[in-house]
């Protein structure tokens, strides 16, 4: 990466805002991702934050804000930006009719990776799944759809990787390896992750900083293994469902 | 446009062709029986009819260029339906993927797999009946490419329709060509069609080639006149269907029906 990507945000989300009906989902939020940094977005459900990442991806548009990935404006440049990015999401499996190596060929020649074949090989070695490479992914258990979504995440080192609860169908053992993947990925690589996640040991684990989103708005923002105590609280876990409950009581009538 | 997104596109169904008979299958199954059936009824009707006029031009010829044109518009509705089933619309429309890539991709899908079509056809109805549509002259050839982008446009135009409606939509668009077909004159003349159908048969293309192929088949001359204006129509078609699409595309994208795509509508 070079020294000028370095120099400017992976992420920059500047006053986005997205309503329904008029019902307001996010609401004017502003935030930044520097390159290595491992952000947790995390809320009750509901709160707005597949709506964010949404947003970020593309595949829906802002009511207001913008969003720049590695300084190229979204909604300018759409597929310039994408080129950066990439995501994981229990929601969107890759396709299950297509073999594990040719679902990240098909995805590799999207994102425009360059000698393609050795990178699949590097990530499905990375993800353990080289005994199911030409295993069709509808034959696979959900933590290993999960693993090849993450291998596709992966291909072409984004600058910035959207995971939405990347870990919510996988087995302790294997969390803890993806994890490792994911910060090994931030450190070496300098890429930016956003994280979402409802497990908060998993947020204190990995992320460097997590914004807790209520009503589409961010509620605190900080490093999730001082947050605790800075508002008095023996685990985020606690903080979490305090600060939940307390915002829902006080918007309530 | 970069060639290699649009490869992708290409790659992935020869894939799911490759790896699966069921899909091969239909490629030429329901072609071939098309060709039978009809074979069979225009030999029978050559045999009870008047002598002097060939039936074999004049109705299996038709009734298989309205199939190749119903393979085509399969050909790219099918491509994008295969996203559709697999609930892979989002992984696409979030990667650097654009719309004019994805649409050329799954167009130039459609056009290989109903090319196998034709020539499926062609051999077949020789074959057996011995069609040839050399009997048409010099004017099959635009005739085939008006009928090749009129498809193209229906299938662009029907993969939008999915798109915003959702997947139950499909229904609506597999009997397209059913819906088309008394009004683009395939069988009769646009003359024997009652007037208010007679406008809305000049509208479409394909009418244009019916009418010129029917005059060659009861001795008359090609009217290249009608084809370059039913070209030029299918080009508006091809113009307005991808334009449909990119609008549809920025509906969704606004209303988070991609997003959101299995529950069918997010109002």
């Amino acid at each position: 990466m070079t020294k000028s990507a370095l120099s400017q945000p992976a992420l920059k989300v500047d006053h986005l805002s997205k309503s329904f009906l008029g019902r307001t989902v996010v609401d004017d939020l502003s935030f930044s991702i520097a390159p290595g940094e491992i952000v947790g977005l995390v809320g009750l459900n509901g709160a707005g934050k597949t709506t964010t990442i949404n947003m970020i991806l593309g595949v829906l548009a802002p009511s207001y804000g913008n969003v720049a990935i590695a300084g190229v404006d979204l909604g300018a440049h759409r597929e310039e930006a994408l080129a950066q990015t990439n995501f994981s999401a229990v929601y969107a499996p890759l396709p299950g009719n297509l073999t594990v190596v040719q679902n990240l060929r098909i995805f590799g020649m999207m994102y425009d990776v360059p000698e393609l074949s050795a990178r699949i090989d590097e990530m499905v070695e990375m993800f353990d799944l080289t005994r199911y490479r030409n295993t069709r992914c509808g034959l696979l258990s959900s933590g290993e759809q999960t693993r090849v979504s993450l291998a596709k995440a992966l291909l072409n080192k984004p600058r910035l990787l959207l995971l939405d609860e990347p870990t919510a169908s996988i087995d302790p053992s294997t969390a803890d390896t993806i994890r490792n993947h994911i910060r090994d990925y931030a450190q070496r690589e300098r890429g930016a992750v956003l994280w979402t996640s409802h497990n908060m040991y998993e947020v204190a684990a990995v992320c460097t900083r997590m914004m807790l989103l209520s009503r589409g708005r961010i509620l605190i923002e900080g490093d999730p293994r001082e947050l605790p105590g800075k508002h008095g609280m023996a685990s985020l876990e606690d903080l979490f469902i305090d600060l939940s409950r307390g915002s829902d009581e006080e918007i309530a009538p | 446009m970069k060639m290699r997104h649009i490869a992708a596109i290409i790659l992935r169904q020869i894939y799911l062709l490759r790896g699966s008979p069921t899909r091969v299958l239909p490629l030429f199954a329901w072609i071939a029986i098309d060709v039978m059936l009809w074979g069979f009824i225009t030999r029978y009707l050559n045999a009870i009819a008047s002598p002097g006029f060939d039936f074999v031009p004049a109705m299996l010829g038709a009734v298989l260029l309205w199939d190749f044109l119903s393979r085509v518009m399969q050909g790219v509705t099918m491509a994008f339906f295969e996203d559709v089933w697999s609930r892979n619309l989002l992984a696409i429309f979030a990667s650097p993927l654009s719309r004019a890539e994805y649409v050329t991709g799954l167009v130039l899908t459609g056009i290989c797999t109903s090319l196998l079509g034709l020539v499926v056809m062609i051999a077949l109805a020789s074959l057996a009946f011995g069609l040839s549509f050399l009997s048409y002259g010099m004017a099959i050839i635009p005739g085939l490419m008006v009928l090749f982008l009129f498809g193209i446009a229906l299938g662009v135009a029907g993969s939008a329709m999915v798109l915003r409606l959702g997947p139950a939509a499909e229904w609506l668009i597999w009997p397209l060509p059913a819906v088309l077909s008394p009004f683009a004159s395939v069988f009769y003349p646009v003359s024997s069609l009652p007037g208010w159908m007679q406008p809305l048969a000049y509208a479409l293309p394909p009418s244009y080639v019916f009418e010129t192929l029917r005059a060659i088949t009861q001795g008359g001359q090609a009217d290249y006149t009608a084809l370059a204006q039913a070209f030029g129509l299918s080009l508006v078609y091809l113009a307005a269907a991808a334009g449909f699409f990119v609008h549809v595309h920025g509906v969704c994208v606004r209303n988070g029906l991609i997003a959101r795509y299995s529950a069918e509508s997010v109002t």
